[in-house]
């Protein structure tokens, strides 16, 4: 059984409460992994503005080519791993047997993060609007147009407080060390393996070991983390949104209410969309907040429900090692039965209707689990309440509702797919600032373009554009210590 | 053969905490069922009971024929009626638990908090808590027993007692409205007062601490430059059940320079209530992976770890159970409450003959809903 530690600053720490990380089938322990106490934390913190210190003597440049590095090593490597040591292979089925995602969905989520640290040097470009990334470390710069810009970092490190359910959000936190931040990571209590094996890739890539802090741990940990860094995100449900709603300092990211919307002018070739439609609710075992969870028409709602029912209904849980597995397992103890007791309390509203119900019982319980089977359920009203419910697994409704008052009734959107060529449609909806990405076309709602930004701008929420005036005399100064790469004073 | 004298001392010191306990609990029931001593509340429930308590209870064990006490017998008034008439005319203190909102429970007392504290005086190691040294309480104030409870032990040996304003009702509503950043503000202003004391010269060595203040004074104190052992202190008595290994560890090594023969700062951990007292802890010795037990103060209090599912029947040594706690003083009886904590039981040894518990922790059951260490 692997010992993971606490990462202080690079430096390991066993700490005296452990937690133990069992399969979720068998029961067979994996790990134990060292849990750290919030004051271990506020503690470390107090020594974060010496990790920017320590990236800011790397050149971005050399940085994003080591983080290029990284991500083949994250893919391909035998590394480090608490006092062990894991391939790729054991990496898939640590993940899996800890979460109980189907090994190749682990898969897909490691590739998924490969691909984010191979391409950072496009991602960054993109996400800066073609800024130096000279100019975000030294912290100005000259435009080519001739004009003095500032971004300011307004924190060391980016803290991050990590969900155990979807290995893929860890590519949200990944440009931080390009962006020459510290990273100070509380891994999700099942999921421990990602940010470690990121962070073992790094260190390997030559991204000194002292920008790194992991901590493992209870709540405690978590709002020790929260509180200690001047920017972080946190991945929770509704209320913990909700919690941090106007805090600049933390981005909260929540379920994502993601949807397709069809036009009155494309409605009626509605099959030619069920592709996509079928793929953004299914892949991922519907665990994403990009997984779309509700599909919205003025007519042929039932059919399209039926048909995408006909689709997902059949399917069976998996061992988790089948290649064709597609449910996740709910690991938690009781955590599927309530969430299926609150489909059933909805179920019983008027105008909705379970279209999958024909392919048996949607829970399925085992000894140390459950599953939950693909779901969808036909509402002939946006205002059933289970029209605008998400859960963690394939589950989806389909909503009919004019689509004059659609915009008004989506509620917030993290990705809208619109299948529309109405014009004043898309005008709209590019208008509406509940939708977050917007998809124009049968574009999958988890096909996330890496190149656009994710739920706000990193850059926006860890630097701050300012002004940075020079008197005339100074201006040629600056100028040329841009050009030559050393910083004026 | 030495071993074997050692056991069977043990067994005999056993045997007599136990005969000591069964004669208080006697001594006390006669107390406060007899018409004469006993207060309003108690002598008014004996009818209940249907037996006599005075004859039928005759040692510990036989508390278990009396029903559960229930907290809520606490709330509100009049107060009076847990005074034993045995004790009439004698000035009275009533202390206060929980009240964040709604009416708290109350707890009358004459003596008791001097009783115990001077009692827990006698653990303490000279060394690091001198006799005569000033005290600092960073600790709640207002209606509680601790604040004063603390300033007796202070002037039991024969320092000056300085305290901090510390509303612990209003912490508790900063957490329940999500007001992180009054609440930050509040530990600050509270801080603040500690550091003020601590550098007016008062030449305080000794304090009581919550862990959460403990840390924030240390943190603060290190970045003004200096430290706990810097500014003079050498001796912390604190509670709570945040004192877990992992953060008693992190406190010695980390906050207190290391443990106290290197760090010159002695820290003993302490498990209590307003109800019970205080129980006191074995010392924690990096050695024994810093774990942490206590004894209660018997036979004044006593300590047990009961079933989750039967709170008659304690579980066996080393397995977990649900705190139950009695309280045996002629100002106060408690036959058997069930504390929100859970631990694991501990068995006696030469120091305290009696059981104990380590591990204390809120109890699962109403864990989620408990704030626990809010100031």
């Amino acid at each position: 059984m692997l010992k993971i530690p606490v990462l202080r600053w690079g430096d390991p720490y066993t700490s005296l409460d452990v937690d133990r990380i069992s399969h979720f089938l068998t029961g067979e322990p994996i790990a134990e992994v060292s849990q750290a106490n919030g004051g271990i934390v506020r503690r470390d913190l107090r020594r974060a503005s010496r990790a920017r210190a320590i990236l800011r003597e790397m050149p971005a440049r050399d940085l994003i080519r080591r983080v290029r590095a990284a991500g083949r090593l994250y893919e391909d490597a035998t590394l480090p791993m608490g006092d062990g040591s894991q391939s790729p292979d054991d990496f898939v089925r640590q993940q899996s047997a800890s979460t109980g995602l189907p090994e190749s969905m682990c898969r897909a989520n490691m590739r998924k993060n490969a691909f984010v640290l191979e391409n950072m040097e496009r991602i960054l470009d993109c996400l800066t609007r073609g800024l130096d990334p000279d100019i975000l470390s030294r912290g100005y710069g000259v435009e080519s147009r001739g004009v003095v810009v500032s971004y300011q970092a307004q924190s060391p490190v980016l803290g991050a407080v990590l969900p155990s359910n979807s290995p893929g959000v860890h590519t949200l936190w990944l440009p931080a060390i390009p962006l020459q931040l510290g990273l100070v990571l509380k891994p999700g209590p099942q999921e421990p393996w990602t940010p470690y094996r990121l962070v073992a890739a790094f260190a390997e890539a030559g991204i000194p070991r002292d920008v790194f802090c992991l901590y493992p741990g209870g709540p405690e940990a978590g709002a020790a983390v929260l509180s200690s860094c001047d920017r972080a995100m946190i991945f929770g449900g509704s209320a913990t949104v909700e919690q941090y709603r106007g805090d600049p300092r933390v981005q909260a990211h929540g379920p994502g209410f993601s949807k397709i919307l069809i036009g009155d002018d494309l409605v009626d070739r509605w099959e030619e969309f069920l592709d996509p439609i079928v793929e953004s609710i299914y892949i991922n075992s519907g665990r994403g907040c990009i997984n779309c969870s509700g599909v919205w028409a003025s007519r042929h709602t039932k059919a399209i429900a039926a048909a995408i029912a006909e689709r997902i209904g059949p399917v069976e849980p998996r061992p988790p090692d089948d290649p064709h597995a597609g449910l996740a397992a709910f690991t938690i103890p009781g955590a599927a039965t309530a969430v299926w007791s609150m489909i059933e309390a909805d179920l019983k509203e008027n105008g909705v209707t379970d279209m999958t119900d024909r392919w048996g019982s949607r829970l399925v319980e085992l000894d140390r689990c459950a599953y939950l089977r693909p779901m969808v359920v036909h509402c002939e009203s946006p205002a059933n309440a289970i029209a605008r419910k998400e859960f963690m697994f394939p589950f989806a409704t389909v909503v009919q509702c004019p689509q004059e008052e659609m915009i008004a009734r989506i509620g917030p959107t993290l990705v809208g797919s619109a299948i529309t060529e109405d014009a004043s449609f898309l005008r709209a909806l590019g208008d509406a600032t509940h939708v977050d990405r917007l998809n124009v076309g049968p574009i999958p709602t988890t096909r996330l373009n890496w190149l656009q930004p994710h739920e706000g701008n990193l850059i926006e929420f860890l630097f701050r554009s300012r002004a940075y005036q020079v008197a005339e005399d100074r201006f040629a100064a600056i100028q040329s210590a841009v050009a030559c790469g050393c910083a004026a004073t | 053969m030495e071993s074997s004298t050692t056991v069977l001392d043990l067994d005999s010191a056993i045997q007599q905490a136990r005969e000591r306990l069964d004669a208080h609990t006697v001594e006390m029931v006669a107390w406060h069922f007899h018409e004469s001593t006993g207060c309003p509340f108690w002598l008014e429930k004996k009818r209940e009971f249907g037996f006599d308590p005075l004859t039928q209870i005759r040692g510990f064990d036989d508390l278990r024929k009396l029903p559960p006490f229930e907290d809520e017998w606490l709330r509100g008034g009049p107060v009076r009626r847990w005074v034993p008439k045995g004790l009439s005319g004698k000035p009275v203190f009533v202390f206060e638990t929980g009240g964040t909102t709604g009416i708290p429970k109350s707890r009358v007392v004459i003596d008791d908090h001097r009783i115990d504290y001077e009692l827990f005086s006698e653990t303490l190691p000279e060394t690091y808590f001198p006799k005569g040294a000033n005290w600092l309480m960073l600790g709640p104030s207002g209606p509680r027993r601790l604040r004063l409870a603390v300033e007796h032990l202070c002037q039991h040996r024969g320092g000056i007692c300085f305290c901090v304003d510390l509303d612990p009702r209003w912490v508790i509503k900063l957490i329940k409205k999500g007001w992180m950043e009054h609440l930050e503000a509040y530990k600050k202003h509270v801080i603040e007062q500690a550091v003020t004391i601590l550098t007016a010269g008062h030449a305080i060595q000794c304090m009581f601490a919550t862990p959460k203040l403990l840390e924030s004074l240390a943190i603060e104190l290190e970045d003004r430059g200096t430290s706990i052992p810097e500014i003079g202190i050498t001796g912390i008595f604190s509670g709570g059940t945040e004192f877990t290994p992992q953060w008693t560890r992190y406190a010695v090594e980390e906050l207190l320079g290391g443990p106290p023969e290197v760090g010159g700062v002695y820290m003993t951990p302490t498990y209590g209530n307003t109800l019970m007292g205080l129980a006191c802890g074995k010392p924690v010795r990096a050695e024994d992976a810093y774990k942490i037990a206590y004894y209660a103060p018997q036979p004044r209090a006593v300590i047990e770890v009961v079933d989750f599912d039967d709170r008659r029947s304690c579980v066996g040594y080393g397995a977990t159970g649900r705190v139950k706690l009695t309280t045996l003083t002629r100002e106060f009886f408690v036959p058997g409450f069930l504390e929100r904590d859970e631990g694991e039981r501990e068995p006696p040894y030469e120091r305290y003959p009696w059981d104990g518990i380590r591990g204390v922790r809120p109890f699962r059951g109403v864990a989620a809903q408990t704030t626990v260490g809010v100031y």
